[in-house]
């Protein structure tokens, strides 16, 4: 793939919604399903992630000259461990609360695949500002997919949007719990392929 | 395949001692045993006869759990057996069996003589404690279907059943060879030097070393097995349990034993939830499944039915 030719506009509304990580490309998939139950929850790890984007794609965009191709995966690794070693000490000395429920998952935007997967397909190939902005992209669109998801089961399974009350009863219980995360996942994506289904006959119609 | 056999044979042999040597250090003379008896209660079982007066006495016992020895229990009760040889503690506070407790027993006498002071280690059977956290990782805590790690590989290789068992097996060889890695790298060179900051950098370069490392011996010893799972090699660098495993081995500070047990449960618990999932996989190629939930959405339908399912272990105790 030759340099991109799209306009940083363009850049960043690809990444939302044409290649969302989690709804398009099904990458990254672990926290969609196991922390998404509250919106706080879904926003704190889309910074996060959408943090270490940024910052490992402009560093492989400056440093791609130097990088000798049989070594580039262990080198992006590398990158990665080291801007998430740094968001991970971040956050524990900042907000030691949310760090403790999210757990494990911030330690683990390392094997993330959306990462390694965007450094390989674009920053290695583009300069420092189209990668920057899909960085941004590709991190909002994970954000934007976590607060779906957020959204979704906070709302139907405790009635509460990021902790305050909304509904005031609990329609559906069942949406708290862990397991539902598989489901939430699977109905979203059900309901966007419905969508791009629908929007494409609509469109052989018109013509 | 029968070089592949000694090698596990020999690191069997290996573990075995290792649990052989940790399991038989704590013995004092006077005591024969010493073990937990319910959540509340601890027997002490001594070799010959103790006085019961002394035996009365609650200021002759001193008990603490291993990591903080700064809060010493308090006994309620004690009874001493009718053969006086054994005696039965009681405590206010529940005990957490989980963890190791030391108890100190003062100036012990036996008809009318002071033999001394006995410091001993009571804890949970050493193996059952091994087992229960192969158990634990392999279906109680199923690393994919209650803690939703390693789900891209999860879905992306559970299509047919030989691929899944494929990637399965390769999996678990990785997966205790980085952890033992891991482990051994932590405890002699990590924390010895204060570097602990480097975790995830020193961990995802050792699994990204052993997958190098799988593939060249298995290129040279074995081609034909190299032509099966060399494949799945490179995607579990891209698999969050790998690196999962050696942090949280890291964190609870699990000797050599435990570290392998846990590994060993966490690479079997995926090949059992691969197969699983891909034998349902299999049957739903067949099956009339609606447009807009073909593919993706209804595996993770199916993977959301079997982690309800897998909920029912939740609460298991073993041992």
């Amino acid at each position: 793939m030759p340099a991109t030719t799209k306009t940083n506009f363009q850049l960043v509304i690809n990444g939302i919604l044409k290649e969302n990580p989690i709804f398009r490309l099904a990458l990254s998939m672990c926290p969609a399903v196991g922390i998404s139950t509250t919106m706080m929850n879904g926003l704190m790890l889309g910074i996060a992630v959408l943090f270490v984007q940024i910052f490992s794609s402009c560093t492989i965009s400056l440093v791609k000259d130097y990088i000798h191709p049989r070594i580039r995966i262990p080198t992006y690794t590398l990158v990665i461990a080291t801007w998430v070693t740094v968001i991970d000490l971040t956050l524990a000395a900042l907000a030691p609360v949310a760090y403790k429920q999210m757990g494990i998952f911030i330690k683990l935007i390392v094997a993330f695949a959306i990462i390694t997967m965007r450094l390989e397909v674009f920053a290695c190939k583009n300069t420092l500002w189209p990668s920057f902005w899909d960085g941004v992209g590709m991190g909002g669109g994970f954000l934007f997919g976590m607060l779906t998801l957020g959204f979704v089961r906070e709302l139907l399974g405790a009635g509460q949007l990021f902790g305050y009350d909304v509904l005031g009863f609990r329609p559906l219980l069942f949406f708290a719990l862990p397991v539902a995360g598989f489901f939430c996942v699977g109905f979203l994506m059900a309901a966007f392929n419905y969508i791009e289904i629908v929007y494409n006959k609509r469109k052989k119609a018109v013509n | 395949m029968k070089l592949l056999k000694s090698y596990k044979l020999m690191s069997l042999a290996v573990v075995l001692c290792l649990v052989l040597v940790s399991g038989c250090k704590n013995k004092h003379s006077y005591i024969s045993k010493a073990k937990f008896k319910g959540n509340h209660n601890i027997i002490i079982t001594f070799a010959g006869e103790v006085d019961t007066a002394w035996a009365r006495d609650a200021k002759n016992y001193g008990i603490y759990a291993k990591p903080d020895p700064d809060i010493q229990l308090k006994i309620s009760k004690i009874i001493p057996g009718p053969d006086k040889k054994t005696v039965d503690l009681y405590f206010t506070d529940e005990l957490n069996q989980n963890q190791p407790h030391i108890l100190t027993v003062k100036n012990i006498r036996s008809n009318g003589k002071d033999i001394g002071s006995a410091v001993v280690e009571v804890k949970k059977l050493y193996f059952g404690f091994l087992f229960s956290i192969l158990i634990g990782a392999f279906l109680i805590h199923n690393f994919v279907f209650t803690k939703y790690l390693g789900l891209c590989v999860f879905f992306g290789t559970s299509q047919k059943k030989t691929t899944a068992v494929g990637m399965g097996i390769t999996f678990m060889l990785v997966m205790v060879a980085s952890a033992m890695m891991s482990w051994a790298f932590y405890q002699f060179i990590l924390k010895p030097f204060h570097l602990d900051f480097l975790q995830i950098v020193v961990f995802i370069g050792l699994v990204s070393l052993s997958v190098q490392a799988v593939d060249t011996v298995l290129r040279k010893i074995n081609p034909a097995l190299f032509k099966a799972f060399g494949v799945y090699l490179v995607l579990v660098i891209a698999n969050c349990v790998i690196l999962a495993v050696p942090l949280i081995i890291a964190n609870n500070e699990y000797n050599a034993a435990e570290s392998f047990m846990l590994s060993l449960g966490a690479g079997a618990g995926f090949l059992l939830a691969l197969f699983l999932m891909s034998s349902v996989r299999e049957k739903l190629e067949l099956a009339n499944v609606p447009v807009t939930y073909r593919g993706l959405p209804i595996a993770f339908i199916v993977a959301g039915l079997f982690a309800l399912a897998f909920m029912g272990f939740s609460g298991m105790v073993i041992f």
